[in-house]
Order: structure tokens, then sequence, then C-alpha cells
């Protein structure tokens, strides 16, 4: 092929590269917020892993939670409103040498951007997507939201929600996705495990976290998943059997379910893209010239 | 200038296109100019569907208005089209099929009965093999050698198994023969001409202009008449090295496309205008996060579902506008499939200089007509520049550094020392977002108003660097024709016979849209005496643009809503009442 494109030199050998740390930004969260968790374990996990931060892109839609990539000092986009997925997707396929991870909420996530969601599952894309769950619409100030509880009242629902949450962790199983665990915001040592191990993970790694809201969410606290989290690595379950990953999904009241609930190794979307085989797309050569003999097909 | 054209009609299902192109893709071989037409209805089987195949030994830009020989599978063909039959013209039908008297048609035109399903039982008990005795029976009537006709029925059936082809060959040779047998080749025939040239339509064309221009991810979402862009680089994804995703919707697409161009990648989507509505919030985010991405929008007659097979420019106005608030864009309206390639080229150079979305603007009829071209026509020698160009390690790298071109240093992931964060909200120039605890703190509104500046900056380098309006035809004409996008074609094939008459007209044709230089466009109009605004729409859209541009006023226009493309004689009609 004609023209090629030089891949970037690194100016450092792979040791010395800076690796994620904070960034110079400081969260805008509420004092209290379960996502200072999230970004903890993020941070620690890639730091466990020692992936520079050159080849990290965090990538959010919009929520509080989606100004996570703000916060590290990697490479970010910060997004529209429940295109979290697509655009991560697009920035893996367009250099697959990057870590990609997803981050937002569950009304970015299961609200507005679930079709995409379902869909990047079911491909088995190597992402890492990390949801900071907390039940309700923050930043629009406390509406419900699609894992809000039957029942609960938020201002959009004065007399209380009357449709059924949907369930994450079993939506995740039954799209496909190949890792699915779900943590809790306090629980931050725990929960960077599931990050770093979902980040590990040759697939499509789903972390849904109990992230709650400590302003409008009176009913989700800290407090009410203290008392009931348990550790599935503490209760025998085994995450290589689908079966019991659902009936463990399904959970919810005194007990709820925290930790891997699935993961099994298939190959990943990357791995079947076969024009991938020669490198991350961003540094294969382009162009036609000198490959004048496919006009003839025209003739 | 010597020319012919076929019709074939019948029923969807009954293989009309592949009939019609094998005709048009002979002439086409033979050296002659071709246009074909597939008019097509959106069902898969039943309803009528019907191809044209125009030929002639110089350029033609369009369909035209006649035929001279008629194909016809069923009798609604006959019902419908018999009347664009030129004086001498023939209808080939199969009295099997349905009777038809020399009484059924003008008194003009000759019937030539051809026992297609009789031919097509001697090879094999499926009917469609009847079309192979029809195409040998046309291609005899029509002047295409033997042996042309052959090869093209070989290459199309040419990966079947069995005797498909041997079928065919057999077929379309006892057709041909036939034919023979009852009269003299037509005589408008035009002998064979050399060399072969190509027959693209203009997705083909911007297929192939993307993927020249260095496109290695292109994503899309299935819609008329949109599709065949990705079908063609879809066919080529390996050989070439493009990856073709084909996405769950258009949200996907573009964000895709943005997800793609932000790690590196030179990227397309493409779809219809309804596609297209649903990419506009993200296409205000690639102008907000100044991610270079091109769009193409196919358009068909709309609104809503509209008429997902017919054609129309009626999206205009949704491509001006799309997306909440202002950011920079620029919309390249080919005509035909040439200029469909090298804008197809220039939407990417352009986005890419100016880190913005490039909009590509056709319609149905471009899409998916098929035009000659000449091999010549098509450069593949496109300079292709490294994206990375930024220095790994520059202190303090500022990703929006406002500029007077409003154009900033562009880095990518997995470059050391450039790390910064894209983003859809309002941003300073390091990518720190303004919108939330900083948004209306003074510093913060001089920012904004400085990011906003830098970013519509774009739009004047743009409008100096998109291709200008054209003046074809001479110049002091006492009428000019106004026209963009594929109705050029007709206005081209309307001035060569308005010529014939005795009447000069010229064509001030807009390949940009967006942004226009008012300066250029009204010093191009100083000249022009009477003009003659054709549109393929019902509000005169870009009359309204070129008003609110330059204050030109367009007291004539054609707009034209049917769903059916621009007809010269229609053209010429209009261009003699307001002559």
């Amino acid at each position: 092929m004609a023209e090629s494109v030089v891949a970037p030199i690194a100016s450092h050998s792979a040791t010395q590269l800076p690796i994620v740390g904070k960034s110079e930004v400081r969260p805008t969260w509420c004092p209290g917020c379960g996502d200072y968790s999230v970004v903890a374990s993020i941070e620690m996990a890639l730091k466990r892993l020692k992936i520079p931060s050159k080849d990290v892109v965090i990538v959010s839609g919009i929520g509080c939670s989606s100004n996570l990539p703000h916060f590290l000092s990697s490479y970010g986009f910060h997004g529209l409103h429940g295109r979290t997925i697509p655009v991560a997707e697009g920035v893996r396929w367009g250099n697959h040498g990057l870590t990609v991870i997803g981050t937002g909420g569950d009304g970015d996530g299961f609200g507005i951007g679930v079709g995409h969601l379902i869909h990047a599952m079911r491909r088995n894309v190597k992402l890492t997507y990390v949801t900071m769950d907390n039940q309700v619409y923050g930043l629009t100030t406390g509406q419900a939201s699609p894992t809000s509880r039957m029942g609960q009242k938020t201002k959009s629902t004065p007399t209380g929600v009357i449709e059924n949450p949907l369930d994450p962790v079993s939506l995740a199983l039954a799209s496909g996705a190949t890792y699915v665990a779900r943590g809790f915001s306090g629980d931050v040592k725990h929960l960077t495990d599931l990050v770093a191990n979902g980040i590990q993970h040759k697939g499509f790694a789903f972390v849904d976290v109990f992230s709650p809201c400590v302003t409008y969410n009176k009913v989700n606290t800290f407090d009410f998943f203290r008392q009931r989290v348990y550790k599935l690595e503490n209760a025998g379950h085994d995450p290589s059997d689908l079966g019991a990953a659902f009936q463990r999904s399904l959970e919810w009241g005194d007990k709820i379910p925290i930790g891997l609930f699935y993961s099994v190794d298939k190959p990943t979307y990357e791995d079947l893209e076969q024009v991938l085989a020669a490198g991350p797309l961003a540094y294969q050569p382009s162009g036609l010239k000198g490959r004048e003999k496919l006009l003839d097909e025209f003739v | 200038m010597k020319e012919l054209a076929v019709r074939v009609g019948g029923q969807a299902g009954d293989g009309i296109a592949s009939i019609g192109e094998s005709i048009a893709r002979s002439f086409s071989r033979m050296g002659l100019h071709v246009f074909g037409l597939n008019a097509y209805q959106s069902v898969i089987r039943g309803g009528h569907v019907w191809y044209h195949a125009r030929a002639s030994e110089g350029k033609v830009h369009c369909q035209g208005d006649t035929a001279d020989i008629l194909y016809a599978l069923d009798r609604q063909t006959v019902d419908v089209h018999a009347s664009i039959l030129r004086p001498g013209g023939t209808v080939i039908f199969d009295p099997e099929k349905f009777p038809l008297a020399p009484t059924d048609v003008s008194s003009e035109i000759h019937l030539l009965p051809v026992p297609t399903l009789e031919i097509a039982r001697k090879y094999t008990s499926q009917s469609i093999l009847q079309n192979a005795a029809g195409i040998g029976a046309t291609a005899f009537l029509a002047g295409i050698p033997i042996d042309v006709i052959h090869q093209v029925l070989t290459d199309s059936f040419g990966r079947k198994a069995g005797d498909v082809v041997t079928w065919n060959i057999g077929a379309s040779t006892d057709g041909y023969r036939f034919a023979e047998t009852k009269g003299p080749i037509h005589p408008k025939a035009i002998a064979k001409k050399d060399p072969p040239k190509l027959l693209m339509t203009g997705n083909q064309a911007i297929a192939l202009g993307a993927a020249a221009a260095g496109c290695k991810f292109l994503v899309q979402y299935p819609m008329t008449p949109a599709t065949s862009i990705m079908h063609w680089l879809a066919a080529h994804s390996r050989a070439l090295g493009i990856v073709v995703k084909q996405s769950e919707d258009e949200l996907a697409s573009i964000n895709m496309a943005i997800g793609a161009s932000y790690a590196g990648v030179r990227t397309m989507t493409a779809s219809s205008g309804g596609g297209f509505a649903l990419m506009t919030e993200g296409l205000g985010m690639a102008g907000m996060a100044e991610v270079p991405v091109v769009v193409v929008d196919a358009a068909r007659a709309g609104p809503s579902t509209g008429l997902p097979t017919k054609t129309e420019q009626g999206d205009l106005n949704l491509l001006l506008g799309a997306g909440q608030g202002e950011w920079p864009r620029a919309i390249l309206a080919p005509s035909d499939p040439v200029e469909a390639y090298n804008l197809t080229v220039a939407a990417f150079d352009l986005a890419e200089r100016f880190q913005t979305p490039v909009l590509v603007l056709t319609d149905f009829h471009l899409a998916e007509a098929m035009e000659g071209v000449d091999r010549e026509e098509i450069n593949f020698n496109i300079p292709i520049p490294s994206l990375f160009t930024v220095e790994p390690d520059s202190h303090r790298y500022r990703r929006y550094l406002d500029t007077e071109s409003g154009v900033s240093p562009r880095a990518f992931p997995g470059q050391p020392g450039l790390n910064h964060i894209a983003l859809s909200d309002e941003h300073d120039e390091y990518g720190g977002d303004v919108s939330d605890i900083r948004a209306g703190i003074p510093a913060a509104i001089a920012v904004r108003k400085k990011m906003m500046e830098k970013r519509m900056r774009k739009l004047k380098g743009l409008a100096k660097e998109v291709p200008p309006p054209v003046l074809e035809g001479p110049p002091d004409a006492p009428l000019t024709f106004v026209a963009w996008g594929s109705p050029v074609g007709a206005v081209r094939d309307a001035m060569a016979i308005l010529q014939e008459k005795g009447k000069a007209t010229n064509l001030l044709r807009f390949p940009t849209l967006y942004p226009l230089d008012p300066d250029v466009v009204r010093s191009m109009f100083a000249r022009t005496r009477k003009t003659l605004l054709v549109e393929g729409n019902f509000s005169g859209q870009f009359a309204h643009l070129l008003r609110a541009e330059t204050g030109i006023e367009f007291p004539h226009k054609f707009l034209k809503y049917d769903g059916e493309p621009f007809y010269p004689h229609q053209i010429v009609a209009r261009a003699q009442e307001v002559l």
C-alpha cells in the first residue's frame, strides 16, 4: 500500500513512562459521594497494572459520574449523554493498543445508552465499563433512573416509581458480557480488585458499582448496602457457571451479592476483525496509490 | 451525436436490474458513454420496476427523455413506458407471457415477439433464464456484438456453480439469433468504440474516494440509498485494510466514527436523511471536541420515511442546521460520480485540516444511478500526510490552543506527554471543563467567548478552501441555470437541447453549498441576466440560503418534489417559459 503513517516514537522507555495518577483537577462531586471511591479504584487498578498513562483512554458520557476522566492524568473523552460506549468502541478499534475504560452513571448507561451497551457486550469488545450506579439522576437534581426501585419517590415520581427496575447484572449476562461483576463504593479494596481484573480481562468487562448518591437518594445509602452486601467469593459461587450467575443476579433484599458473577474466555471483536491483525488501525498505511487495478471491476 | 436508449421493465424479483445492468455494461465496454437508472420501489418482490440504459457517442449526463427499445417482461411495462419510445422504436416481449397487438401501441412502434420462455425451457425448468434470451434479443437490436454480451454475462454469473453460465450463454445466443432472423439492427445503434469505460454509481465513487483519501474506518447502519457505500467497502475491507462496521444505529455510527477519529484514524459514516437526523447531536460534539469526521447524506424523498427509493434534495436545511448551538461545518454536493470521488477526497482533506465535520450531500439519483467514467478521471495519487505532527512531551500541551486559524495542534492517545481530555462541554485551551464549577465566573465567561470565536473562525478559512462555484457555458448567455447536486446532469443535457434550438444558456453550479464566500458568489451573479434556479425540493432551500448569504433573489424557480429525477425536456420547457 502507498502512503504510510509513521507511528509516534515514544521518548521514554516503557519502564520510565508515567503511570496514571490524579490530575490537577479536583473532583467536583458532593462530599461523601460514592464516586470518590470509584475514581480511586480505577487509579489504584491502573497503578497496580503499571499501564503508562499515555496508553489509557477514559471515556464517559454526561452526568455527575461522567466528569471522572477529568480527575485522572490519562487521555480522556468526555462525550454525550448515553454515548459513552460507541465512543469507547471507536477508540478501541482506532487503536487497539490502548486500554479503554468507559465510565458513567445508571441513567447514561442503562437509560439513554442501554442500546449501545447490549450490542457492545454481545460483540465482546475489549473494554472495561464501570458504572456508578446510584439509582437516581443526580446532575438533573433527583429524578427516577432505570435502576430506581419500585415505589421510590423522586421529583419525577412523587407518588413512587411504578415500573420495574432494570437489573444491570442480569442484562449483562444475557447480553453476552464475558466479565460481569458488581462492586460497592463502601469497599474500595474489593472494588479495585474487580476493576483491575476487569482491565486485564480479554473482552467486555462490566463492573456495576453501588455508588450511593448522598444528596438525592435517601433509600439506597451506604448504610443500606453495608447491611446487605455479601461477597460471592466467600459464598462458594463458581464464576464459570452462567446459570448460577443468573441465579445470584436475581437476589435483592436482605442479602445482595457483590463480586465476580461470571467470567469466560472468548475471542474479542478485535481478535475476529481481520483488518486489525496488521496492528492498530491508527498506525496502518492507507490510501490507494498504485492500486489502479481496483478500477478493473468497474469495466 | 448518435445515441440509443434501452428500457426494461417488469416486477420486482424478475431480475430487471441485472438485465438493465448487463445492457448498460455492454454499452460501456463498447466505449460508449452510458447513464443507467434503476427505478424501483420499497419491496423485494412485486411492484413495478424498470431500468433505463442510455448510451451515446458523446457524454450524456442523465437518463434522458426517450427510449428506442423497450423490453417488457409484463403488460404493465408496455402501458407505462411505450409512450417514451421514439418513432421507429421497438417493444420486445414474449407472447407466451402476455398478448400484444400492433394496435396496442402507436403506429410508429414495431413489435418484436421473442419466445423467451420457450428458449429457457431448452436448458432448464428455471424460468429466470428467459431473461438471458431477452437480453440476447435486446442486445442484437441495440447493436451490441454477441461476444460483448457473452462476456458481460460470464462475468456476472461466473461465480455461480454448474451450468448457469453455459445456460445463460446458450439462451442469450438463441435470443440474439432469433432477433437477427426477424429484422435489422435498430438504425440508431452505435458501432463499437474503444477503449471500454468504467461504469460506477455515486455511492461507489464515494467509497472509492474515501479509500483513496486514507479512510480506515467506515461505520454505517443500513439505510437506502446510502447502503451501497458500505457494501463496496465491506467487499474490499480486507484487501484495503479498512475496518467496516455495521453499527446498531446511527447514534452509534457517528459516535464510533468520532471515537476512532480521536484515536488517530480517518473515518466516515453515511446514511440517508433519517439516519442523518439521528447523528445530529454527535455531529455537534465533533464540532465542539474538534474531531474531524466525514458524513455522507444520500437524501431520499422525505419527510419522515417518505419515499425510500425515490429522489429529493430536501435535506439541505437539515444539514445546515444539524445539531444544537453553532459549530463550523462544510457541506459539499457532488453532481456526478467523478465529482463524488473528488469531493469525497476533498471532504477528508478539509475535515482534517479544519478539525471539524465535513458533510457530503447527495441524493438517491446520484447515489444509485450508474454513469460512464473515463479511467483517467479517477486519480488515486492522493497525498496522505501523517496525522502525528505534535512533538511528544510538549510542555503544557494545549489541545485547544487559540490560534489565528482556529485550528489547534492535534495529539492522539498513545503519544507520551500530550495527555488531554477531548470533550463535548465548553472548555478552556487545555480541555478543562468550564461548564460545571466555573461557568458564569468572569474568567470562564471570557473563555467561553474566546473558544466560541476560535471554533467559528474556521468558517473563514473553510470558505476560502472549499471548491468554488463553477460557470459552465457561454458567460454572456441570456439565461443562467442555477443548480447543485444531481439535477446538474439534466440541466447540462437541457442546455444541449436548447443549444440545438438556437438558444444559448449557461449554468452556475455549486459543488460547495456551505460556507459560501458572498463576494465570490455576488461577483459570479454580476454577469448573469435572467436566472432559473433548478432544485429538487418544495421550498427552494438553496435559493433561501443564497438569498440569506448574498441578498440575491431568484424570481424564476423550477422546483421538483415528486420523487422523480429531473428530465431534460421538463427543464427545456421551463426555460422556454422564462426566456
